[in-house]
């Protein structure tokens, strides 16, 4: 039932019969009521951003929240927040931005490189114990965070791992047993004939995965950079265990901590702590509007491989 | 194929079917590896670490028996507290979550034009979840000058809630921060709506069947091993909730850390790394395991009952 070829749109939407192609009017009703219940919700969902981002152009100590709601700070725009925000001289924003950044690169690049080669044996080659490995592999998926949050803190901390960033993104080169999943059922889906005509042709066994499994694994690849974008970028839990020196900080702690330092300096710095939020959330949204359908698709086809 | 890998088990491998072995273990080194360094040591260590005194300042691990799980569940207090914290949050969410998700499922997948758009709209929040979300909630649920209570005065709420440094509503505060995101629930149950084959409404029409017993007849069986799938990963998520629970209870007046937001893994987090007792932290994870694994046993097992999966059909893996 459930295959990873389902990313992006369903097939489903090119035999739609268009609303304005039928004209009974309790299809019009219909068309009304649903369309009136999704714009209502739509409102309130985009509500809170819309709030953020208003919040974030204001003046000091301005009140945000009220009714009616006014949608334009009253003397003017502050877009200097953002800037403030990056460079204040008590705890600049810039550096936990470019920390983030770092993370999520080396974080993509090891998903990347590890799981396609473990999911290409998976897929593409015969060897005694394939079908054990991969069920360790479904069980490992299964296995909580909360079960490994402390034990591996005990690893790390015998390497002297802690206070590094090395946490944080040295397993990202060993695979992950989900993205594994994925990619292998991705790569089970291309034709058997074309190892066989990459051997034949004198393409070695390495050359076959780089030159032709993975070019062809491009979508499944997308869908675990974006999600590996989402997880590193969000990740609040890793950081605050490992990280201990503010200047290392990526950006979900440091906003948490620049939220506390304000908070117990007892300045009313609303509208500098939206700014910060929202530029912690922009990349997220440009991402989701660019990857929106191998996101989608992902998390979809994640929802039925049960 | 598998039945030539069974094969090749009972008979010696030839050259060519060595080489691709030996290639195989080569693509497979780093997991393994992986699997080896990040997952057995550390389990094993967890094993041996929950039965001993273990902690950040004192590192040598002095052997302790089962002191650990005594002090659990006779000394420390917060232990069944924020198991109950967990559960109340689970019963608050799961089903209702499901039940809305399931709604605006059924409302995006309505023949209509324009429905991509609502569908990227309502997804959105699950997009930008994380430390900047909760932050931003505080600000609205903020009892003086938020958002929510500004709107609930003016529609003539005298007193409303003082949310999250509340006792009573501190916990409805994280579900209304979770619903804004059901949205993510929503666009798995549309993909689970968009593979029902469009022949067994047809079909159904044909017969007969009015829009309400296609639902229960047709949508509810074929959608329900997708909902099962959102039942259990919610299942484990609600054991693990912790960003907001950690930045919206250190908000709150409760000195460090409001008790009613208290959630089971902030108390594993408490305990291990604010009071650096790191065997008792393993020993509280472990019963968190094992309570959530006998979670997922129960409502897998139960699940035969109410879950309808077609037959032949391709059973996962």
């Amino acid at each position: 039932m459930a295959r990873v070829e389902t990313f992006g749109k369903g097939q489903a939407e090119a035999t739609k019969p268009t609303f304005w192609g039928r004209q009974s009017v309790r299809g019009t009703l219909h068309a009304v009521f649903v369309y009136g219940l999704l714009v209502g919700l739509g409102i309130v969902v985009l509500m809170p951003l819309s709030w953020m981002l208003t919040a974030a152009l204001r003046a000091p100590g301005e009140p945000v929240y009220t009714i009616p709601v006014s949608w334009f700070p009253t003397e003017s725009l502050h877009v200097q927040n953002f800037w403030t925000v990056l460079t204040n001289p008590a705890y600049p924003l810039w550096r936990p931005l470019l920390n983030t950044v770092m993370l999520v690169v080396l974080n993509i690049t090891g998903v990347i490189i590890s799981n396609t080669m473990v999911a290409y044996a998976f897929a593409r080659l015969n060897f005694p114990g394939r079908e054990l490995l991969f069920r360790i592999v479904i069980l490992t998926m299964l296995m909580p965070y909360v079960v490994l949050m402390i034990p591996q803190f005990l690893l790390y901390n015998t390497l002297g791992w802690y206070g590094t960033y090395l946490p944080l993104w040295v397993w990202s080169f060993f695979g992950s047993a989900f993205f594994i999943f994925i990619t292998r059922q991705y790569m089970r889906s291309f034709p058997r004939d074309l190892d066989d005509a990459a051997r034949i042709d004198g393409c070695s066994r390495f050359g076959t995965f780089w030159r032709i499994i993975v070019p062809l694994s491009k979508p499944v690849i997308t869908v675990m950079a974006v999600f590996t974008f989402q997880d590193v970028w969000n990740d609040f839990s890793g950081p605050l265990i490992y990280l201990n020196d503010p200047a290392k900080f990526t950006l979900a702690i440091a906003l948490n901590y620049f939220r506390m330092t304000q908070f117990s300096a007892g300045v009313n710095t609303t509208n500098l702590l939206m700014a910060a939020a929202l530029m912690s959330t922009i990349p997220m949204l440009v991402l989701y509007f660019f990857a929106q359908n191998s996101l989608i698709g992902g998390i979809a086809s994640v929802g039925l491989k049960g | 194929m598998t039945a030539v890998v069974r094969k090749s088990k009972r008979r010696r491998l030839t050259g060519m079917e060595r080489k691709e072995a030996i290639a195989a273990y080569l693509f497979l080194s780093p997991w393994i590896i992986g699997v080896l360094v990040f997952l057995v040591i550390p389990i094993g260590m967890a094993a041996y670490s929950a039965f001993t005194r273990w902690t950040i300042i004192n590192p040598p691990p002095r052997w302790i028996g089962l002191e650990n799980f005594r002090e659990m569940f006779t000394e420390d207090r917060y232990f069944g507290w924020s198991l109950g914290v967990t559960v109340r949050y689970m019963l608050m969410t799961l089903i209702p979550f499901l039940i809305i998700g399931l709604a605006l499922a059924l409302l995006l997948n309505q023949k209509l034009r324009g429905m991509d758009f609502f569908r990227t709209v309502f997804y959105v929040p699950a997009v930008v979840s994380g430390v900047a979300v909760t932050i931003l909630w505080i600000s609205l649920l903020d009892a003086d000058v938020g958002a929510i209570n500004t709107i609930l005065r003016s529609l003539g709420v005298e007193n409303p809630p003082n949310w999250i440094n509340s006792a009573r509503w501190a916990l409805p505060s994280v579900a209304l921060m979770g619903l804004w995101g059901v949205g993510g629930g929503a666009i798995i149950y549309l993909a689970g709506l968009q593979n029902i084959p469009n022949h067994l409404y047809e079909a159904a029409v044909i017969d007969g069947a009015n829009n309400w017993q296609q639902f229960w007849k047709i949508t509810i069986p074929l959608l329900s091993p997708t909902m099962f799938f959102t039942l259990i990963t919610g299942l484990i998520g609600s054991f693990q909730v912790f960003t907001p629970a950690y930045i919206m209870g250190g908000t709150s007046r409760f000195g460090g850390g409001s008790r009613y937001l208290r959630f089971y893994l902030l108390h594993v987090y408490v305990k291990g790394f604010q009071q650096g007792r790191l065997g008792y932290a393993s020993a509280l994870a472990w019963v968190l395991t094992i309570i959530s694994a006998i979670a997922v046993i129960i409502v897998y097992n139960s699940s035969e009952r109410y879950v309808y999966y077609e037959e032949g059909g391709e059973g996962g893996a």
